[in-house]
């Protein structure tokens, strides 16, 4: 009894102010939401057309299987193009990201004549529109008598990536303490072992980052590659030469395939930080 | 230039050190001794040099010009590894990627040193902090931190260790702790410590010898009691603790004794305090050295009448009196509050009165204020 009347007297909230509190609470969660289904739902696509029981054409369902994951390189030339890509991939990272390091530490490092230059022209690659850099590249290699193909295209790969490289590895550089390479040396390492033992292992997470933005950009090129390639197929190329006539499934299962590895890099290295930093 | 590392031992020597940056002078001609086995502090407000001093010691810097010699061993142009000398960095600098016990033993790793584990295990028994072996530098507090930048310097057994305002980062209470622990753990390693500080209290607990640097020089050097108790300059007068300067005339020689005329009234100061250079002089006394008493009761020593006492705040301890003297300046009294006597009230007419050999003399053309507008708690930026 005496319960009752305690509840009828705390004012009650109207059920209208009630509904806009939440939503102003909620707004960013309800706006997230949103942008995450837009960002996701292509890939949930290509992921759910990989089952696809396709055949020739896979635009249309027909049906779950898993035919197209047991063999991904059922296609023709898919895996071909597939390995061409990897081979490319991994050499421009490995020239871009040594070369990107390199250059990040002479401008994030070092004072010379012409530093704020360099890293001003350092940025031109990332800001040309890729068929301007394609259709130049090309016809720079064609003038020096270099036919389009394997080599020509991972050059040309390394000259857009080597920006991306110096700008991860430059930021990752500024934010180190110059103070612990000081205390190095003052601990009786010379030059070589500060770099060795302090600098470098401070570094290397950026460099890593770089290193994987660097595969990622070059796997994933087809204009630039289009030009430079020649008769060489790498997977954008056979993905969009596929298109005409309609990309078998098996492209989706690479295309998925990629995605849940980028995905599991990412998740290990959050888990491998919040270790360090427990 | 021979890249083998220097075993010299000694007293450190800098002669005539002068480092400018472009216009600027940040240390200006600068000769020291500081005697193998001190506890050296150099005091000084920010931007007074005594970080750059440092690190031109520890081979960061390369002096402009002059020579700095450890022992009998030139080490002006050595790089900072060839130097017996270690550093106690600002914000400790601790190598984040690397475990406590690696950033201790970093040193002795590389200078090859066969039984790390055992002396990095003393040296962590010795800062009280074993069981923090494993752990990484950011999951330590700012102490803990402190004291492993120092385990990690000390392990090297330098010949001179360096303390670049080490306690400037640790909240007031763990200051005061650390402040007798480190001259603990200097007087059980028996090394030479130079200390970098702007906080006067932290050099004279710790110091056996400071020198105050002003503007990129040495304004004075001696033991804690020598500075505070006879200072040769207004910076140094105020710097270190607070000074009543009082603007006089020399009159005559009393045998040890000068007279000296304060605005009329006659006082008495020993020869041998006064720095003066002609017969124009500041009185100095420090505000603990002054007695007040009431109009007509018979003091002994030196006495300046026509006071009025102007504040009174108690601090239990003791009490501060703001006293207002007939020519318009106004002196800091501190009274111990252990004679019963019943404090004065604002408004009461005094004297003050003092032993004359507490006075100092200070040259007549000094900027009293100097020393005086620098806030010691205001961080070191340079």
């Amino acid at each position: 009894m005496s319960q009752k009347m305690k509840d009828a007297s705390i004012p009650t909230i109207p059920l209208k102010a009630r509904f806009s509190r939440w939503f102003g609470r909620n707004l960013l969660r309800i706006y997230m939401i949103f942008g995450f289904t837009y960002l996701f739902i292509p890939v949930a696509y290509t992921f759910a057309f990989s089952f696809n029981d396709s055949g020739k054409s896979n635009l249309i369902w027909k049906g779950f299987t898993l035919d197209n994951w047991k063999n991904p390189c059922g296609a023709p030339e898919v895996c071909n193009a597939l390995g061409n890509s990897i081979k490319i991939g991994l050499l421009a990272t490995i020239f871009s990201t040594i070369l990107g390091t390199m250059i990040a530490f002479a401008i994030g490092r070092y004072k010379f004549k012409g530093r704020s230059s360099s890293n001003l022209l350092i940025f031109l690659p990332m800001a040309t529109p890729e068929i301007v850099l394609g259709a130049s590249l090309l016809s720079l290699f064609l003038a020096f008598k270099i036919n389009p193909g394997f080599w020509p295209t991972v050059i040309a790969h390394v000259v857009f990536c080597v920006s991306f490289v110096v700008v991860t590895v430059k930021a990752r550089i500024a934010s180190l303490d110059p103070r612990l390479e000081q205390a190095a040396m003052d601990l009786y390492a010379n030059e070589l072992e500060t770099f060795r033992k302090v600098t470098l292992p401070l570094v290397a997470p950026g460099i890593a980052g770089a290193a994987l933005l660097a595969f990622s950009l070059s796997f994933d090129d087809f204009i630039i590659t289009n030009f430079n390639s020649g008769t060489l197929i790498t997977f954008p190329k056979f993905v969009y030469v596929s298109a005409a006539r309609g990309i078998p499934a098996q492209a989706n299962v690479i295309g998925s395939a990629m995605f849940f590895l980028a995905l599991a890099i990412v998740i290990a290295g959050q888990l491998v930080k919040r270790k360090k930093t427990r | 230039m021979s890249k083998d590392p220097i075993t010299a031992r000694g007293d450190l020597r800098l002669t005539r050190i002068t480092k400018s940056y472009g216009d600027f002078t940040a240390v200006d001609d600068l000769t020291l001794t500081i005697p193998k086995g001190s506890f050296f502090a150099l005091l000084g407000p920010s931007g007074c040099g005594k970080t750059t001093t440092l690190r031109m010691v520890a081979g960061l810097e390369e002096p402009t010009v002059g020579s700095i010699h450890l022992g009998d061993t030139d080490i002006t142009t050595t790089r900072p590894y060839q130097r017996p000398i270690n550093t106690v960095f600002q914000n400790y600098a601790l190598f984040p990627h690397l475990t406590i016990f690696e950033n201790i033993a970093f040193g002795l790793r590389r200078r090859g040193i066969k039984d790390v584990k055992e002396q990095v295990d003393k040296v962590l028994n010795l800062v009280e902090l074993p069981h923090l072996a494993e752990r990484k530098p950011t999951q330590l507090s700012g102490g803990q931190q402190q004291r492993i930048a120092l385990a990690r310097a000390i392990v090297n057994r330098p010949a001179l260790l360096l303390l670049d305002e080490p306690l400037g980062a640790l909240d007031l209470k763990l200051r005061r702790q650390m402040q007798i622990e480190l001259k603990w753990i200097q007087r059980e390693v028996g090394l030479t410590f130079v200390h970098v500080t702007h906080d006067q209290e932290e050099a004279m607990t710790m110091a056996d010898t400071i020198a105050v640097m002003n503007e990129g020089k040495i304004e004075q050097m001696g033991s804690p009691a020598d500075l505070y108790d006879n200072p040769e300059t207004a910076f140094v007068a105020n710097f270190l603790g607070q000074s009543n300067l009082i603007k006089g005339k020399i009159d005559g020689n009393d045998g040890d004794n000068l007279v000296v005329d304060l605005y009329g009234q006659k006082i008495s100061m020993p020869k041998k305090r006064s720095h003066a250079v002609d017969n124009s002089l500041y009185a100095g006394i420090r505000p603990e050295k002054f007695r007040i008493s009431r109009l007509g009761t018979p003091v002994k020593g030196n006495t300046l009448t026509g006071g009025r006492i102007e504040d009174v705040s108690y601090i239990g301890v003791s009490t501060q009196y703001v006293v207002a003297m007939p020519w318009g300046q106004e002196v800091m009294v501190f009274e111990q509050n252990d004679d019963g006597v019943a404090p004065f009230d604002k408004g009461d007419e005094v004297n003050i009165s003092w032993e004359p050999n507490f006075t100092f003399g200070l040259r007549g053309d000094e900027d009293i204020e100097a020393g005086t507008e620098v806030n010691p708690e205001e961080l070191e930026e340079e």
